[in-house]
């Protein structure tokens, strides 16, 4: 009798072995990820796409907005004064002011997250202009450098180690909040989280929240790696040093 | 565009400010969540982080608690704490509902700029200082407290302030996971499709945030021990790519 029982509880275990049930609700779970798979890789796919449409959207008005300021001082102040207090408002705060204007859309977290990332780019993008020695900058006027071709030519290779960290900080701090564009329902891994929170689903929440710094992360070594691709200058000097 | 008026009419209806989960009474929870989680991230950050830049240390500690301070989703953190056995969301004294749970979350995102900035503040206090003060026979203590300390108290102080704003940003981030606090208004009135009540949830909570910020550039400005006219900064050479503008601005984390 004891044996039958031991068998059909085996049986039951074998039949039924999530480890994402109720009963257990572990919070890491193999089982979880084949089951779920495609809704894990449908708020991974969201998520990627939303940080970088709007990263790439902050980088696009940020270059402008760099210059513009290099070149008139007296807007600097005011483009960063700007800049920085639409950054310091949280972020639960702006997303629901931007709902009246682009309603509940993804367009809504892109242009929210744009606007933090903008923040730290036109920040970066100025230092590393400001880096180029005053030196470098005569001599290219003196070889016949016209502004345009001095920037592409000169300035912009020479201030890309100081843009590019701006852009890793502005990349990894997007995708963490992301997730907060959960709010208008589009937060790709941010939904998953917030998801875990309301069901008490804890492989979920657990694999949303790594899945966030992983993608942070690899985000943040893909830059480094290309980085390290178009400033080949930099490779030899280091080994000298 | 009816949003906007309903927002309207929600902020200037007296009801919702007062009484039981009025706004009122949800600000002055965020406010002494953010004061407790500010004041608990000091007592530990500051001391440990003045002293390794008083020994000349923990520029690697500097760098990575930011770097994991801002790869790790605030949202995904208070999550986790409220779903764990431990703290979940149990109530705790004044802070209400899931309290304990996101006192720990706020403290643990206040703790980066804090550090970061206290830390580098001290280390980069011009060695020709220092060694006056050696020569003129200060202690380490001396040296510490009559020439370190006052000559960094200006970025020490911005840290904190980064901290300030920053963690008035993550507490409101706390309703999304049932907390205390006036993100409550948002995320209730955009569960029950009450857009114009979220909004004005979020007009709120962005006023005060800026209310914040300025009270704290004020707070530093007169806290500062040496009178600081606004230096242009300094240059950089091009092969330092660790931007130091990075640490000293993106701490503010939404």
């Amino acid at each position: 009798m004891t044996l039958l029982a031991a068998a059909t509880a085996a049986a039951s275990s074998a039949d039924d072995p999530s480890c994402y049930s109720r009963l257990t609700n572990e919070w890491f779970c193999r089982q979880y990820l084949q089951d779920y798979r495609s809704e894990i890789v449908d708020a991974t796919v969201e998520h990627i796409q939303i940080t970088i449409a709007a990263v790439v959207l902050a980088v696009l008005i940020a270059f402008p907005l760099a210059l513009v300021a290099r070149r008139l001082p007296r807007l600097e102040s005011s483009i960063l004064g700007v800049s920085t207090a639409l950054y310091t408002v949280p972020s639960l705060a702006l997303f629901p002011l931007l709902v009246p204007f682009t309603g509940l859309t993804a367009t809504t977290v892109v242009i929210g997250l744009a606007i933090y990332a903008l923040t730290i780019l036109v920040r970066s993008m100025l230092e590393g202009l400001r880096s180029v020695p005053d030196e470098v900058r005569e001599s290219a006027t003196g070889l016949g450098y016209g502004a345009t071709r001095r920037l592409l030519r000169v300035e912009l290779p020479l201030a890309l180690p100081v843009m590019m960290g701006g852009l890793r900080v502005a990349t990894v701090s997007t995708v963490a909040l992301t997730t907060v564009g959960t709010i208008v329902s589009f937060g790709g891994l941010g939904n998953m989280i917030s998801d875990g929170v309301l069901t008490n689903f804890r492989a979920e929440l657990m694999t949303a929240s790594i899945l966030c710094v992983v993608l942070a992360v690899v985000l943040d070594l893909l830059i480094v790696g290309s980085q390290w691709l178009l400033t080949p200058w930099t490779h030899g000097k280091a080994a000298a040093a | 565009m009816t949003v906007l008026s309903d927002a309207w009419d929600y902020l200037t209806t007296a009801s919702s400010w007062t009484g039981e989960d009025g706004m009122l009474q949800l600000m002055a929870q965020q406010l002494l969540l953010t004061g407790t989680a500010l004041l608990v991230a000091m007592v530990i950050g500051l001391p440990l982080a003045l002293w390794l830049g008083h020994l000349g240390r923990g520029s690697l500690l500097a760098i990575n608690v930011s770097n994991v301070g801002r790869a790790v989703p605030t949202f995904a953190l208070l999550a986790l704490l409220v779903v764990a056995d431990w703290p979940g969301t149990r109530e705790f004294g004044p802070y209400g509902r899931a309290g304990l749970a996101t006192i720990i979350a706020l403290t643990l995102f206040a703790l980066p700029p804090i550090i970061t900035n206290a830390n580098i503040a001290v280390r980069e206090v011009s060695p020709a200082v220092r060694q006056a003060a050696d020569g003129m026979g200060m202690t380490g203590g001396q040296k510490f407290w009559r020439v370190e300390l006052p000559l960094s108290a200006g970025l020490v102080l911005s840290g904190v302030r980064l901290a300030l704003v920053q963690v008035w940003a993550t507490a409101t981030i706390a309703a999304l996971v049932a907390g205390p606090g006036l993100g409550e208004v948002v995320t209730d009135g955009f569960l029950r499709t009450n857009y114009g009540k979220g909004i004005a949830g979020a007009i709120v909570i962005a006023v005060v945030a800026l209310v914040l910020e300025a009270v704290g550039a004020f707070a530093q400005r007169m806290l500062d021990p040496v009178p600081r006219t606004t230096v242009r900064k300094r240059r950089r050479g091009m092969s330092e790519a660790a931007p130091i503008v990075a640490e000293k601005a993106d701490a503010v984390g939404p």
